[in-house]
């Protein structure tokens, strides 16, 4: 039981991860209907840009913040630059494009950075660990993405700009009419995509150590808890972050072992495209003929 | 969903019949006197030149024609790698009778794989698909087939013999079983693609419901379209694997799949002979830009993708037929003519 419970746990903190990275495929996705394949390169870019800012003498905090604000202006550098011009484009059209950029992000961080797998730091001490019931990461990590949660709630429901964004993913063209400024709203999405990547990625980190393929496994994960929530509910997202890091984790330790824990992932996707391809929390589409 | 891109076979004006036989007589001729000038290295590359150019048609088949996204495909081409190995080194069929089995299976997992394909339009099948990409060589580690797969070490296999008494060198028979192939392919896809099947298959593409109501089974056809192009796949699988000798889980990393994708981009979709530059390109260029840095190669495919999708969305091969049909007919300002 006690065993059990702690799988939960653990389930719960990988979970944060996956549904964070979930809630920027969803922001996204939400607004223009793409499905950035870069997104876990992103955060892995973002994640050597906070271990270079460490050894270069920042504090961990100090780091964590700055590399947040840089993967943010990222981000939305890439959609200004990379994304727009294909606004029109066919969805394989956009797949390619999003292959192009994850790989130009991996080879780029491969060429600055190095292959070689590199530790990172937690910044969770035992105080977080819960009198050694499990350990401090962990449990930091599941605060830590349950108080991003929470911001992002903030922001979307009581700022003006929060709303605006919810009605530029409701209805471009009807935002655009009433004077919201839709292509910095799509611009902004981005970067908010990103700096969530860098908090997911900068958890995973110490876990799965640094290195440039890190997040490929992980997206996969991201990508089950996206589908499995409604590719288009952000919340629902994040939730079947959560879930999909449970089962995960339990799974893993009771009946599939660890060697076939992403085939669950792939399974997830599959089944819940079959049995219900808008989600637990989605929104069906009716097309006109 | 409506597609933009209208592959560039679609497009070209079609060369009159006997020009194109005897080009084609001429490129094959070349193709067979090949081995004799170049080096035994050069000769093993244009050997997996030729089986990455079946791959990227069987992929084609999927994108260029049907207008299915896959990114996965690295996966089909493991199972085909893998198909080959496991029947020459554990069970002792020869060689060349693993080339069929191995499409066989790969058809097969495609065709289900496809099944549930059916329901998903555009990005939920290239997100399937991706998943499926980066599972594969995961599962082939598992400790649990490892009497077949050889876990992480791999199977390494025997470079087939010259059979016949054939004056020829091992690498030069090898550039022989594989061109066989290519030719029988390409002849064999080349024909579906412009039979009855091939107009379902492009019809479905570009107007699903108007198909329908033609009477073309929508369902039958995605998912035989897939395991054909998957079958296409992993019997270029089995051709490079027996060419390499060698199979192991990280033959076949996701990166592969998307190096599959950039062939087919590159070469045009939509287009048969475009799949040779295809597969020269990401063949020749690791080769080439690997002696700077590892990294070097992913980041030309990632820019080059992104540029061709900016400049040229029918890849070099249809903005080739595109300049063609400009300069035959200069009065018809709109790019292309009409299909016959």
């Amino acid at each position: 039981m006690y065993e059990l419970f702690h799988q939960i746990l653990t389930g719960l903190s990988q979970g944060g991860i996956y549904g964070g990275l979930a809630l920027g495929l969803v922001m996204v996705y939400r607004t223009t209907h793409h499905v950035n394949f870069a997104q876990g390169e992103f955060a892995m870019f973002s994640t050597f840009l906070a271990l270079t800012l460490i050894q270069a003498g920042f504090s961990y905090w100090s780091a964590f913040f700055l590399t947040i604000a840089i993967s943010f202006a990222g981000g939305m550098a890439v959609e200004r630059i990379v994304i727009r011009p294909f606004h029109q484009a066919s969805a394989l059209t956009l797949v390619c494009v999003f292959m192009g950029l994850l790989m130009v992000t991996n080879a780029t961080a491969g060429w600055l950075f190095g292959y070689t797998m590199q530790p990172f730091p937690s910044p969770f001490s035992d105080a977080f660990a819960l009198g050694g019931f499990i350990p401090a990461h962990e449990a930091g990590t599941i605060l830590l993405v349950a108080l991003m949660l929470l911001l992002i709630y903030l922001f979307f429901r009581f700022t003006w700009l929060g709303l605006a964004m919810r009605a530029t993913a409701e209805n471009g063209e009807s935002s655009a009419l009433v004077g919201i400024n839709v292509g910095a709203m799509l611009a902004l999405g981005w970067g908010l995509a990103t700096g969530i990547g860098a908090v997911a990625g900068m958890m995973a980190a110490p876990i799965v150590f640094v290195d440039p393929n890190m997040m490929s496994g992980v997206l996969v994960y991201a990508f089950a808890a996206a589908l499995l929530g409604g590719i288009d509910n952000p919340w629902g997202a994040a939730i079947s972050g959560f879930i999909v890091g449970v089962v995960e984790n339990i799974a893993g330790a009771y009946l599939v072992g660890t060697e076939l824990k992403l085939t669950l992932a792939l399974a997830i996707i599959v089944g819940v495209l079959l049995i219900r391809p808008r989600g637990i929390w989605g929104r069906s589409f009716v097309t006109r003929v | 969903m409506s597609m933009t891109i209208v592959p560039a076979a679609a497009r070209s004006v079609p060369l009159r019949p006997a020009t194109r036989r005897w080009l084609l007589a001429a490129v094959l001729v070349v193709a067979l006197l090949l081995p004799f000038v170049l080096s035994d290295f050069r000769t093993f590359q244009l050997t997996l030149i030729l089986a990455y150019a079946i791959a990227l048609f069987g992929l084609n088949l999927l994108m260029g024609f049907n207008g299915q996204i896959s990114v996965g495909h690295g996966a089909f081409f493991a199972v085909g790698g893998y198909t080959a190995a496991i029947l020459m080194m554990i069970y002792g069929v020869p060689y060349w009778a693993t080339v069929p089995i191995a499409a066989a299976v790969a058809f097969l997992v495609g065709f289900l794989f496809g099944i549930p394909a059916l329901r998903l339009e555009g990005i939920y099948l290239a997100m399937a698909t991706f998943s499926l990409g980066v599972t594969v060589p995961q599962l082939l580690r598992v400790r649990a087939f490892e009497p077949w797969t050889g876990g992480v070490l791999g199977i390494v296999m025997d470079k087939p013999e010259v059979p016949f008494g054939l004056p020829i060198n091992q690498d030069q028979w090898l550039y022989y079983f594989v061109l066989a192939f290519t030719c029988l392919l390409f002849a064999l896809g080349y024909n579906l693609t412009r039979g009855r099947i091939g107009r379902a298959i492009v019809a479905i593409r570009d107007q699903p419901l108007a198909a329908a109501s033609m009477g073309v089974n929508i369902a039958l056809y995605k998912s035989a379209t897939f395991g054909i192009s998957a079958g296409f796949t992993g019997l270029a699988g089995a051709l490079a694997t027996i060419t390499v000798a060698y199979v192991s889980p990280d033959s076949f990393p996701i990166l592969l799949s998307i190096s599959l994708l950039v062939g087919v981009v590159v070469g045009g979709l939509g287009s048969a002979a475009g799949m040779f530059f295809g597969a020269a390109f990401i063949v020749l260029v690791p080769n080439m830009a690997g002696s700077v840095s590892k990294a070097l190669p992913w980041a030309i495919y990632g820019l080059g993708v992104i540029v061709i999708m900016y400049v040229a969305p029918l890849g070099v091969g249809g903005l080739a037929q595109q300049v063609m049909a400009r300069l035959r007919r200069p009065a018809s300002g709109h790019g292309g003519g009409k299909e016959q």
